[in-house]
């Protein structure tokens, strides 16, 4: 097992460099110009240096090498000059966002709370709704029961963000005006009252996404349960006389899971990128919205960052979801 | 597309083999009866029996029907705007009524359907091609695999919405000053969805090319002299056939929304280019006075896509035989 892992993460690092490269490449073959902006009237000496201190004059592979030293050596040591008070990273120059010529990652920094916030209560919501629903449609397969929670997966499946999103907002924020229809997020929670408010603004984007999560999760657990539920096991359980509940919810249960488990760890990255649009119909100020607007601003560093960060997350967690099916099932022998 | 000469029907509990090699010369009718099926018309009959499916298949049939035959039907123009009747209601004019230039809701939702329909099933074609070229080099020549594969995972490692989004940016203008605004995002988004979403159809085929290769009708066609090529074409592709017509319906889905999720970022088909992605984006600025106005698209792209899924479904346990007959 171990040696599987130290494999895989070897193996992470050519994936990630070549993503890198892929990433730099197509942003390279951009027809924008970051200094297609600045004014006529600056002269061409000042623009000269503008465009030597945007690290613009170096040819493209040694502007790659830079990004990637930037990204992994230099930002983490940031990172930890700021926890820790040093000043290793004293003079090194950072990831600059074109838009506001300020380091990228400060940027990120200011939007990932709002991001986890939102996408993080909406996993763990669609979790809590998925698990029960999924085993108990497997349970009494083809009931009624059954048959809706199929329908609605179906539903969720196919109504995309951008209309639920803006479904909700017309049925309980402009009709009912129950909730908010934006989401603001210079709200500060400080006691009760602002804590109900900030539930209540979360209200609608997160229903939207969990709706998404729980139909997939939800539909992978009874096909799960399903298959665990006519083992040989299953009888012997039953045979030997243990209870209905213990039969299903932990012998077969513990079993179902271990799929389950690894498509949760899976899809956490895809749902950063899903958020995109629900950020966007919400106005939540998230990670998904930085990007977008960082793609109509044409600010390259900020889309090469943002998307590669996203890179790094799904093989992460791909790596975490093959290392946890490894260690969850005893049957999976990967040496 | 394959008949009853085909190997995989002879195989294991087949009517037609029990029914041939029971009384060959006696029933000869029967025989005769029962090799003019071909294993489709078995898909068929499992297929009709999903209800989901059937109704799917027939909404989808209608809405595609009506999407093509729309213009000559319906006489107004998408484009032409009617200032004097503009933001107008439902009415028997004007079924799903006017937008804020006053033109016709209606005729632009045929029109757009026609292109997210367009767009859905050419990306669909382009990453079936892709999806299963790869998928059988990569079963079908051991050398070819590791390479192939890993540009699989590598594809699957992508975060594919935010690089379609970069890309839809980055070709916009060079493509449409060579083909022109229409034509131009037109092949920029068919191709930019088709490149990114060939993965699953690959690993699907490589899967099953790798079971079939190892048969005996594949050993005896190989032993008699036929080339790869022909191999591949002749005895590989018929039977790989089941998955592929699968992923291509689950395909048309994603298509169509991922299509409607570019325009409804803005980074898809023009603003006067009607599309339900675009439509529907069109209507949100809206969306306190006139709801129905972001209704009607919305509705559609999902009730395409759900009827879509509940095909792909059928589809799913029409071809699987070890679900038919159940």
């Amino acid at each position: 097992m171990l040696t599987f892992t130290i494999r895989r993460l070897l193996f992470a690092i050519p994936t990630l460099l070549f993503i890198a490269l892929a990433i730099f490449l197509l942003l390279e073959l951009a027809p924008g110009d970051p200094m297609a902006n600045v004014p006529l009237t600056v002269p061409d000496e000042v623009k000269e240096q503008m465009r030597r201190a945007l690290g613009l004059n170096e040819p493209a592979p040694i502007r790659f090498l830079l990004w990637i030293r930037q990204f992994f050596w230099i930002e983490p040591l940031n990172v930890f000059d700021h926890l820790f008070g040093t000043t290793f990273a004293e003079g090194e120059l950072r990831i600059i966002s074109w838009q506001n010529r300020a380091p990228v990652f400060i940027a990120i920094a200011e939007r990932i709370p709002q991001t986890l916030w939102v996408v993080g209560t909406a996993y763990v919501v669609a979790i809590a709704i998925a698990i029960p629903v999924g085993i108990y449609s497997a349970y009494k397969q083809y009931s009624v029961f059954d048959q809706a929670g199929t329908f609605v997966t179906m539903v969720g499946f196919s109504v995309p963000p951008f209309f639920s999103g803006v479904l909700v907002i017309v049925i309980f924020a402009v009709q009912l005006q129950w909730f908010p229809s934006i989401y603001d997020t210079r709200h500060v929670v400080t006691d009760w009252d602002s804590f109900v408010i900030q539930v209540r603004q979360m209200f609608l984007p997160v229903m939207v996404l969990a709706l998404q999560i729980t139909s997939q999760l939800s539909r992978f657990m009874r096909a799960s349960m399903l298959d665990n539920l006519n083992q040989d096991y299953v009888r012997t359980a039953r045979a030997k006389g243990l209870r209905e509940r213990a039969v299903v919810l932990v012998h077969v249960l513990r079993n179902s899971m271990i799929p389950v488990v690894t498509v949760i760890a899976l899809g956490i990255p895809s749902i950063f990128g899903g958020a995109i649009i629900t950020e966007q119909v919400f106005k939540v100020n998230g990670i998904g919205q930085l990007l977008i607007t960082a793609i109509q601003a044409n600010d390259l560093p900020m889309v090469q960052t943002l998307t590669f960060i996203f890179a790094v997350l799904i093989v992460v967690f791909n790596l975490i979801a093959d290392v946890l099916y490894g260690i969850l099932d005893p049957r999976i022998r990967y040496d | 597309m394959t008949d009853a000469r085909d190997p995989s029907a002879y195989s294991g509990n087949d009517p037609v083999v029990t029914a041939a090699s029971g009384s060959l010369a006696a029933t000869e009718p029967v025989l005769l009866n029962t090799k003019a099926r071909s294993q489709w018309w078995d898909v068929w009959d499992q297929f009709r029996s999903h209800k989901g499916a059937l109704i799917g298949a027939a909404f989808f049939l209608l809405i595609v029907a009506l999407v093509v035959l729309g213009p000559y039907l319906w006489p107004l123009d998408a484009t032409k705007t009617d200032v004097r009747s503009r933001n107008q209601g439902m009415s028997l004019a004007h079924p799903f009524g006017t937008d804020q230039l006053g033109r016709d809701i209606f005729a632009r939702m045929i029109e757009g359907g026609r292109v997210s329909l367009a767009v859905g099933m050419a990306a669909m074609l382009l990453s079936l091609v892709l999806g299963t070229l790869i998928g059988v080099l990569a079963g079908y020549f051991r050398r070819l695999d590791g390479l192939l594969m890993r540009f699989t995972d590598l594809f699957l490692a992508l975060p594919l919405l935010p690089l379609l989004l970069v890309m839809v940016l980055l070709f916009r203008e060079p493509l449409t000053a060579v083909f022109g605004v229409e034509v131009g995002i037109f092949i920029l988004i068919v191709s930019a969805i088709g490149i990114t979403s060939w993965m699953q159809t690959a690993r699907i085929v490589r899967g099953d090319v790798l079971a079939l290769k190892e048969r005996e009708f594949v050993l005896a066609a190989r032993s008699i002299g036929t080339p790869p090529r022909r191999i591949i074409t002749r005895h590989i592709l018929p039977n790989v056939m089941s998955p592929i017509m699968v992923s291509a319906t689950l395909g048309i889905a994603t298509a169509i929304i991922t299509e409607s999720a570019l325009s409804f970022l803005g980074l898809g088909f023009p603003p006067d280019f009607p599309t339900w992605g675009r439509l529907l984006n069109d209507g949100v600025p809206y969306l306190q006075q006139y709801p129905e106005r972001v209704f009607w698209p919305g509705l559609a792209i999902s009730l395409v896509v759900l009827s879509i899924n509940y095909v792909g479904d059928g589809l799913r346990d029409a071809l699987d035989p070890r679900i038919r007959g159940r």
